[in-house]
């Protein structure tokens, strides 16, 4: 089972670290993590996307409600919310394969953001399955490197 | 004033009488300042102790211990100290000193990242970078330690912070922590669910654990137990909530607990866990004890709750509070005969010894021991089979039993016994443990001697590490590997080095006398109890 966690917390050093913390001491799963400031500078908000059994999803919860600088939690399935993320590819390109490159971004709606004689650098922001067939389909053509956001959420407008 | 002064004036603002410690160059600011304010300094002999000692207080006192170490090794000396309490749910706070703000990051001489590594033993902690914060994050710490489930907090101050000026010290009077509001009452539906199931219930009972002692619940869930006819165990951290004695009492449960105690948790159709974790070594099999049985799981810690086992009735709160609310409610239940069983069961499963009449038999000896013990006295018990043996056979009357029983750190109950002492002057207090552990704090006999600590100090002597070798025996079939204690101190020579009357008890013959000099000694003393290096705790 997948859970994402909306994690607000103070904005302090080192609460990071005592949140990894905590999933690594207790073996939970962090398939992904994003943090970023809110609104209020003073709070930041993690993106915790996890997996595990019910009773495992659920003790995630409660071990991060008992760190003190953990404002509010709130966790929704994926169907509950609207997931994005925001991915950084680049690519080597020539000649033979730039027009193939360019539908792929087409048909994935992806954009191509920089670009140099021999390189080309995409950028999609989608669900995270979207961003991974993105991977897939630019495989064949040689990936310099990869930088993902991990899977931003909110739930649903009034959910 | 400057930090340290303001760290002083905190620790005097919370009622503090005493701090245990070991100073260094990192926290000379607030040994200086102690000099001249109305708190007692404990030099102990090895920060893991001052933990310890400031646990003993906690636990007898009711209020947080403090300790205060030097930054680098003594704070991580401390670590094993803070785990233990952490894992024991007591209140510490923990101050240490640490190299210069400037500096921290760049691996100076003696700087450890004390915040980072005890980070999992923590409740929480705090790194100080402005000593106008002092006040603030000290009233934070000592809420945070003492509320909800209790626990250390650490507060790492480097030095250049502890020489700060503070402007306008002014300690405050309420915390404002809007992350920390831990729940203290029960849910009222919850209750009144667990109340009709209770009327429904034909074999009901309580499990009670050491959350029912730091909540202070012990009055309330006894009168509760005995109005309702409802049987109690407890785990090794609940001793102590019921008198051992008590009719309604039915031992400790566990792999090392009572064979009727055990007997009577699974044959139960309606188990209270009351403020216990459902930890291995009380609960081996967690799912079974949901089976064929309501299963209520009190705690003020929500993650404890479902944690090891799903509970039917879940109930988060303040077992204070919880069993002073189950008291308003009114309402019967009968099950006479389900006491009756109970009391058969404990009458005919009582475990048979055969001790060895060559040597003390320590079953026999604590047992003695604990009936001639002042009723109100503390009784704290090291790790081994000292404990073992402490658990089946010390009697409670209205007195405390102390352990380490989630860490199970060797070693503590000298130390903690002196904490004990310290927070309760009046209380005679008895430490009880193996040749092993008596070996991992005698250094603390000069403490004791130092600040005049009467501490009477059992040491149970087998020659090994009596635990493990039971271990071995059972597991490797006596294939004993680094569990002899060959080389041993000669504990009447090294009593006289440290200016300590010195017993020694070879067999049971003489038993009397030696325990009525014991107990009777004003000061501290050391009893040496030979035991058969081949005894077994099962």
């Amino acid at each position: 089972m997948k859970k994402i966690y909306s994690v607000l917390v103070e904005n302090r050093s080192g609460v990071l670290c005592k949140v990894a913390g905590l999933f690594s001491r207790r073996c939970f799963n962090i398939d992904s993590l994003a943090v970023g400031e809110t609104d209020d500078r003073a709070v930041s908000c993690m993106t915790i996307v996890s997996s595990g059994d019910e009773r495992t999803l659920e003790q995630i919860e409660k071990q991060l409600n008992k760190k003190i600088d953990i404002i509010k939690i709130k966790t929704f399935d994926e169907a509950q919310s609207i997931s994005r993320e925001l991915m950084l590819i680049k690519v080597k390109y020539n000649k033979g394969n730039r027009r193939d490159i360019m539908e792929i971004c087409e048909i994935m709606k992806a954009e191509i953001v920089d670009m140099s004689k021999s390189q080309l650098m995409i950028q999609i922001c989608d669900v995270p399955e979207r961003t991974a067939l993105l991977i897939t389909m630019l495989q064949s053509i040689s990936i310099v490197e990869v930088a993902r956001t991990g899977t931003l959420a909110l739930p649903k407008c009034d959910a | 004033m400057n930090g340290a002064d303001a760290i002083i004036r905190c620790l005097e603002a919370e009622g503090v009488k005493l701090v245990f410690g070991y100073p260094g160059v990192a926290i000379c600011p607030f040994y200086n300042s102690i000099l001249h304010s109305s708190i007692r300094s404990i030099l102990i002999r090895t920060e893991q102790n001052a933990a310890h000692a400031a646990s003993g207080l906690a636990r007898v006192s009711g209020r947080p211990g403090v300790c205060a170490v030097t930054s680098g090794p003594g704070a991580t000396n401390l670590l094993t100290g803070i785990a233990t309490a952490f894992a024991d749910s007591i209140p510490l706070i923990c101050i240490t000193g640490q190299v210069n703000s400037g500096l921290l990051g760049s691996d100076v001489f003696q700087e450890a990242d004390i915040t980072g590594a005890a980070e999992s033993f923590v409740k929480y902690s705090y790194l100080v970078r402005d000593a106008n914060e002092i006040p603030r994050i000290m009233k934070e710490a000592f809420h945070i330690a003492n509320t909800g489930r209790k626990g250390p907090v650490l507060i790492d101050v480097p030095i250049d912070v502890q020489n700060a000026p503070v402007e306008d010290f002014s300690y405050p009077e309420e915390v404002n922590l809007r992350t920390y509001k831990p729940t203290v009452k029960g849910h009222a539906v919850q209750i009144k669910k667990v109340i009709a199931e209770l009327e429904r219930a034909k074999r009901p009972i309580i499990c009670a654990g050491g959350g029912v002692l730091l909540s202070g619940a012990g009055k309330e869930l006894r009168e509760f137990a005995e109005k309702y006819r409802i049987p109690v165990v407890s785990t090794m951290m609940g001793i102590g909530v019921m008198p051992t004695e008590h009719p309604m009492y039915f031992g400790m449960v566990g792999n090392n607990g009572k064979p009727y105690a055990n007997r009577a948790m699974n044959e139960s159709d309606m188990l209270i866990m009351a403020g216990a974790r459902v930890a291995d070594r009380a609960v081996s099999q967690p799912d079974l004890i949901t089976e064929n049985k309501v299963l209520v799981h009190i705690d003020v810690d929500p993650a404890e709750i479902g944690k090891n086992v799903g509970p039917t009735i879940p109930l988060v709160g303040d077992l204070r509070h919880i069993f002073k609310d189950f008291e308003k409610q009114e309402f019967a239940c009968e099950h006479e005969a389900w006491v009756k069983t109970l009391c058969e069961y404990r009458e005919n499963m009582q475990p048979v010894r055969n001790p060895n009449p060559a040597y003390v038999d320590p079953a026999a000896f604590l047992r003695r021991l604990s009936e001639k013990m002042e009723e109100d006295a503390v009784y704290v018990a090291d790790v081994g089979q000292n404990q073992i043996w402490s658990c089946g056979y010390h009697i409670v009357k209205k007195g405390r039993f102390l352990t380490s029983g989630g860490m199970g750190t060797m070693g503590y109950s000298i130390p903690a016994a002196m904490g004990a002492k310290l927070g309760a002057p009046d209380k005679q207090v008895v430490a009880v443990c193996g040749d092993g552990a008596f070996q991992m704090s005698m250094m603390e006999l000069a403490t004791m001697r130092q600040h005049d600590v009467a501490v009477k100090i059992v040491v149970l002597k087998n020659g090994y590490l009596g635990m493990v070798r039971e271990y071995q025996h059972y597991t490797y079939q006596d294939r004993y590997s680094v569990v002899d204690l060959s080389g041993s101190p000669d504990l009447e020579k090294l009593a006289a080095a440290y200016g300590l009357p010195f017993i020694r008890l070879t067999a049971m013959e003489g038993a009397e006398e030696a325990l009525d000099r014991f107990l009777g000694e004003k000061g501290s003393v050391l009893m040496e109890c030979v035991i058969d290096p081949m005894d077994l705790v099962k």
